[in-house]
């Protein structure tokens, strides 16, 4: 089985997001593996563990520094990484981005196809979904469990869902799009980190792709962002100290009689 | 004239909470914009009353897509039929819950049709016809406000509980078309659905969360948090920490990487208040932290504290709760 899973690169969640002229500041920022994309690799690499044979292939389009979240992939056991290079094409646009990762998945091939659910940046949720529209994939999102079928070229996925989960029946290939919950995704060993080495991450451009620029370029983005802004500071607290008894009551007078927000 | 169309999200032939709140503001910018009228677009089996009381709601004019293929939830059937009835339709902008389903269907039919996509967004604005919507970014760290090239329609998935439906008109009345679809092939399809625990409403949908974190120290003292959510109409909620520990299903997290709530009252109960717990609730109108270490960041942002054990305060809290309430 051949295991596609697309990476995106993102500043880690500790970061305290700051404006720069006008846009996110990104200077100082520790880049890390998407979150959600952890839930992905840790699946492809199951699955190919139980069956005994497959490849993982991971894929992450961006400047060069993407390269470090292939590796790190590669170092919890994937067995190969693509860098797409990310000049020219409009990375906040996900209709873009998705362009570009559907090219590189047909010159892959795959049997099945995983990205992370959302990336932690921009927070669009669109990207997946997107590629099995453009691959002409049915897709399973926002998946917490999955079991496949693959000499039935079948699965079965469990999804998280307003209050409960869904089961979804679908057909492979597909793309499934990883939840928290999927998994509990391992740590590199040292053997892992090791065998990076030794790896050569081939980077295709545009044109190896095919790819025409003037699709995913600037130009022909569908949506942009305006202006970035930051949240106002929060007005200082009333903060409570003393006899438990004493401050319980007088939280509840506050909060029912004078905010009269319960 | 400028058409705003919701797509409805309908649970069992109902319309959900959340296609009033959209109503509501497809009206507001339909009535910004000088002539807009509103439309909106039904997948499915629907309840015959349905589409006068959507009527009364906002929608001037309703595209009920029908067809077998609309019986159960499936990507690709219901883009097909979203799309049926939008070339019927021929809105300048869609919205769409930024709900389960709503976030599922949403990316298939911009990617269908080639226009953009702008996710949980919280705040529209219209400027000689060009709308700009506002939305989180980095689970509510930052905003970014985002605009469209001239493709059309413009689609955007609008966040839960951010607009209030209107007074329901009844002397509002709409037109009802029914646009027909024929069999589509759809290659992943729900087949089942199963409830997770209690009647608590969803942690993106309540209007007072109650979390606890590693403090809680093992599943059973849950029930503490349990009572006091019962006694207020909370949804449970919880940290990283104690969803990681196994106390309690990662449904229940809040923050960058689970739930990113806005409730009217959060209260959060021995939790820290890392930046990315901080992410995911900092939005909410009032939040309430109980902790026994007065330094805990998470007094920082608090509207209201206490210091204090949690197993002291947590049941006191409850008592004068019910007391409370019962006046
Ligand atoms: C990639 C990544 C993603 C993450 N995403 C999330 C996320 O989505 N959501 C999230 O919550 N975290 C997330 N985290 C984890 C986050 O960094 C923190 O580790 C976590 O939020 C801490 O949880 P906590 O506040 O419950 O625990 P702690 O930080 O250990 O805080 C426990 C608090 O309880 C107080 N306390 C102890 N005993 C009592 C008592 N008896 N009474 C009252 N107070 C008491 C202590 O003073 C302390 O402040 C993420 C981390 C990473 C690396
Ligand atoms: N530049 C990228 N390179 C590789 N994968 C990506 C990229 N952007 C998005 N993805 C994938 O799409 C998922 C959803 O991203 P998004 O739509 O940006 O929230 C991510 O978790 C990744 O799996």
């Amino acid at each position: 089985m051949n295991i596609l899973v697309f990476v995106k690169q993102v500043p880690d969640t500790e970061t305290r997001i700051q404006l720069k002229d006008g846009a996110v500041d990104t200077t100082n920022v520790k880049w890390v593996a998407n979150p959600y994309d952890e839930f992905a690799i840790e699946e492809a690499l199951r699955i190919r563990e139980r069956l005994g044979q497959g490849k993982v292939t991971v894929v992450s389009l961006g400047p060069d520094r993407v390269k470090e979240a292939i590796k790190y992939a590669l170092s919890l056991g994937a067995d190969e990484g693509v860098h797409l290079k990310g000049d020219g094409v409009a990375l906040w646009d996900p209709l873009a981005v998705a362009t570009v990762l559907a090219a590189a998945a047909r010159k892959l091939g795959f049997d099945l196809v995983f990205t992370g659910k959302q990336g932690v940046d921009n927070d669009w949720s669109q990207t997946g979904i997107i590629l099995a529209e453009f691959l002409d994939l049915p897709h399973v999102s926002v998946v917490v469990g999955l079991e496949l079928d693959p000499p039935a070229k079948r699965g079965v996925a469990k999804r998280e869902v307003e209050g409960g989960a869904e089961t979804v029946e679908f057909e492979l290939p597909a793309v499934i799009t990883a939840q928290k919950g999927l998994n509990e995704p391992r740590y590199a060993s040292l053997k892992g980190i090791m065998a990076v080495k030794k790896k050569v991450i081939p980077e295709w451009t545009l044109a190896d792709l095919g790819v025409d620029p003037a699709s995913v370029g600037e130009g022909a983005a569908a949506i942009r962002f305006v202006d970035f802004s930051l949240p106002p500071p929060r007005p200082a607290g009333r903060i409570l100290e003393g006899e438990p008894k004493e401050t319980a009551r007088e939280l509840v007078r506050i909060l029912h009689e004078e905010a009269k927000v319960i | 004239m400028p058409m705003f169309a919701v797509l409805a999200e309908l649970k069992d032939g109902a319309a959900r909470k959340i296609t009033l709140e959209m109503l509501a503001e497809a009206r507001r910018l339909a009535a910004l914009s000088g002539s807009g009228s509103v439309g909106l677009i039904a997948l499915g089996p629907m309840a015959p009353e349905e589409a006068e009381r959507l009527a009364h709601q906002g929608a001037d004019r309703i595209y009920h897509v029908e067809g077998e293929a609309l019986a159960g939830y499936a990507a690709e059937a219901h883009a097909e039929g979203a799309k049926a009835a939008l070339e019927r339709a021929k809105p300048d902008t869609l919205f769409m819950g930024a709900t389960s389903q709503g976030k599922d269907l949403a990316p298939r039919v911009a990617a269908r049709l080639r226009v953009g996509l702008a996710s949980d967004c919280t705040e529209f604005t219209l400027q000689n016809g060009d709308l700009v919507a506002r939305r989180p970014i980095y689970a509510g760290k930052a905003f970014g406000r985002v605009a469209w090239n001239a493709a059309r329609p413009r689609i955007a998935t609008i966040r839960p509980n951010t607009f209030t439906p209107l007074e329901p008109d009844s002397s509002r009345k709409a037109q009802v078309e029914k646009v027909p679809i024929g069999p589509v092939k759809a290659r992943a399809r729900v087949a089942g659905f199963e409830r997770s625990e209690g009647e608590m409403l969803d942690l993106t949908e309540a209007n007072i969360i109650v979390s606890g974190g590693r403090a809680m120290q093992g599943p059973e003292n849950f029930e503490l948090l349990r009572k006091l959510c019962k006694v207020l109409g909370a949804t449970l909620g919880a940290s990283r920490a104690a969803v990681d520990a196994g106390w309690i299903d990662h449904s229940h997290q809040v923050g960058q990487t689970g739930k990113v709530v806005n409730p009217t009252v959060y209260f959060a109960v021995g939790i820290s208040g890392a930046i990315q717990h901080l992410a995911g609730m900092s939005s909410s109108r009032t939040i309430v932290a109980i902790n026994k270490d007065k330094d805990a960041p998470i007094f920082k942002i608090a509207s209201y504290g206490i210091v204090g054990d949690l197993y002291q305060v947590v049941p006191l809290l409850t008592e004068e709760f019910e007391r409370a309430l019962k006046e």
